[in-house]
């Protein structure tokens, strides 16, 4: 089982904040692979894959940002009607809860996985050990 | 160890009788020399010599803040001005500052008091303190700078800011001691621990001197954490000598005023009557050493009490409590007096809160205070900061009894103080 590791930012919800974090990242010529956003009110959290991990959270640290770096559970979605259901109905046969999704596709746009935040990264990836889906 | 031990342990019979001794002294002088206190002193029918005992002073008039801004600049000396060799003022927000002139006995004496406060922490010769407070019309710096020489430590001026530059100059010169405000030394444990810079291993720090602002216990042991240091309070105020009028000794647990040069008494700041030991009132001081502006029951806005009991150090000087407050800074909302210090022991006490935060007011029922979140608590969960938020609502609640709005802000995000800091930003007009 591959690990993917994701970069989560702090921001205050107000104007600017992406551009700032992105023009960081782009100065540095890091990729993004794929973003989300959750927010709550005054604040929330940008969330990046990246090409480069380290890299980027040294640089945004660097440039005073509140960073994370964490591994997320990424299940590879297949490409037919039906791809993210038989993803969903494993998760949920193993009650596992979403915290926080999104979808992220690969460099050679070949495969795409659904990245999935959960409460317990390790047990969640016991439970699904069995099961027919393939991870990052 | 002491820097006097004599009269640091003094024995309080005889520290009541140099008490009364020096306030009829002081008494004396400024009945002769200052027509402010002549003319107050009589429209009372009161002599120098009606005054039989320390706990008579209670029948003098008090002396406020209004007294030394109206007599600006030279009203209230006891002496001629070409005695005087340095003037302090205090940090007016508006119009004139408070004027506090000093002769070159009151420099030595308050010196002393330091070189007391000094050497009851620790400090030796072989110490080096840099002073990170504002050198100038402030008496912070100069006044501790004077009392460290007196004791023989290396003084590195550095004053405040320039976080960077404070970092090198401890590296370089081996620092072992910071004289600094809370606002700041958050600051700068934060900057220190951002950088990956171990404080046990590459710098020299053991302890560091507070004051100037109020702070919470919390606060204390925050910094006490971040840096591997021990913190020690400091009391004062400009207008009786700066830093130095009270101070802790190793055991932390409460500041010792020096009796010997103040008459301390804790009053109710409504009625003025003289509360008993060990209730927190406005704490009232009267200099006994001061030659060039003495100052009777001068009336210090600043809320604490007397600590009951006898202090393990032997020394016999009573000890004050941290300030719970000034007066001035105490705010209502709902119609519930609430002072910062509150709100910052919640704050510093709650995990995942950083080294800064803001009070706002913006109407007579609603309370704002913005916080930064820390840094390395951070773990990308958006329902962990949604508890955090939570839970600092709910525990201010408690402490405050009123249910504020909480904002979680990006670290560095609020304006850093260097010197004394603005927590309060009040936006009402009323």
């Amino acid at each position: 089982m591959g690990e993917l590791r994701q970069i989560s930012i702090f921001a205050e919800n107000k104007p600017g904040r992406l551009e700032k974090v992105t023009r960081v990242l782009a100065d540095a010529a890091i990729n993004i692979l794929a973003v989300s956003i959750s927010s709550s009110g005054d604040f929330g959290v940008i969330k990046f894959i990246v090409d480069r991990p380290d890299s980027a959270l040294e640089i945004l640290k660097a440039n005073g940002f509140t960073v994370s770096l964490n591994p997320v559970l990424a299940i590879e979605l297949v490409d037919k009607p039906g791809g993210l259901h038989s993803v969903a109905e494993v998760l949920f046969r193993h009650s596992i809860n979403i915290e926080n999704a999104h979808v992220f596709v690969e460099g050679n746009r070949d495969k795409a996985y659904l990245i999935v935040e959960v409460q317990d990264l390790e047990e969640a990836k016991k439970r699904l050990a069995g099961e027919a889906v393939k991870f990052y | 160890m002491f820097w006097n031990e004599e009269l640091e342990t003094i024995s309080p019979v005889n520290l009541r009788e140099l008490q009364l001794k020096r306030l009829r002294e002081t008494l004396g002088r400024v009945y002769f020399n200052v027509p402010f206190y002549h003319n107050r002193f009589q429209a009372l029918d009161i002599k120098p010599d009606s005054i039989k005992s320390v706990s008579d002073i209670s029948r003098l008039p008090f002396t406020i803040r209004e007294d030394i801004l109206n007599n600006y600049p030279f009203g209230l000396l006891a002496v001629t001005r070409d005695e005087m060799v340095r003037v302090h003022t205090s940090s007016g927000t508006t119009g004139k500052p408070k004027a506090i002139f000093f002769t070159k006995n009151d420099i030595d004496r308050a010196a002393d008091l330091i070189a007391r406060c000094l050497v009851m922490t620790g400090m030796r010769k072989y110490d080096v303190l840099q002073n990170m407070m504002t050198y100038g019309l402030f008496t912070g710096a100069l006044v501790m700078h004077y009392g460290a020489e007196k004791v023989g430590v290396l003084i590195v001026p550095a004053g405040p800011g320039n976080t960077e530059r404070q970092i090198m100059l401890m590296k370089d010169f081996h620092t072992t001691a910071l004289h600094i405000t809370p606002s700041y030394a958050l600051y700068l444990a934060d900057y220190i621990n951002a950088r990956g810079i171990d404080p046990k291993q590459d710098l020299f720090i053991k302890r560091a001197y507070l004051g100037a602002e109020p702070y919470s216990e919390q606060t204390r042991k925050k910094i006490e954490e971040l840096l591997g240091i021990e913190v020690y309070n400091s009391y004062g105020l400009s207008e009786m000598n700066g830093p130095g009028v009270a101070f802790e000794c190793e055991y932390k647990s409460g500041m010792h005023l020096w009796e010997d040069n103040f008459i301390a008494e804790i009053i109710d700041p409504d009625t003025g009557e003289v509360l008993p030991e060990g209730t927190n009132g406005e704490l009232v001081l009267t200099t006994l050493q001061r030659e060039g502006m003495p100052l009777i029951r001068y009336r210090t806005r600043d809320i604490t009490r007397f600590i009951p009991g006898h202090c393990p150090c032997g020394r016999t000087h009573r000890r004050i409590d941290r300030i719970f407050g000034r007066s001035d800074d105490m705010f209502i909302v709902k119609g519930v007096n609430i002072f910062p210090q509150q709100i910052e022991n919640v704050l510093m006490a709650t995990k995942g809160v950083g080294q800064n935060y803001q009070i706002v007011l913006d109407s007579l029922d609603q309370l704002t205070v913005r916080v930064e979140i820390a840094r390395d608590l951070f773990d990308g969960n958006v329902s962990h900061l949604v508890n955090i938020q939570n839970s600092i609502v709910e525990a201010l609640k408690r402490e405050i009894l009123v249910k504020p709005k909480v904002e979680l802000l990006e670290p560095g995000t609020l304006p850093i103080s260097e010197g004394k800091s603005k927590r309060v930003i009040d936006n009402r007009t009323l």
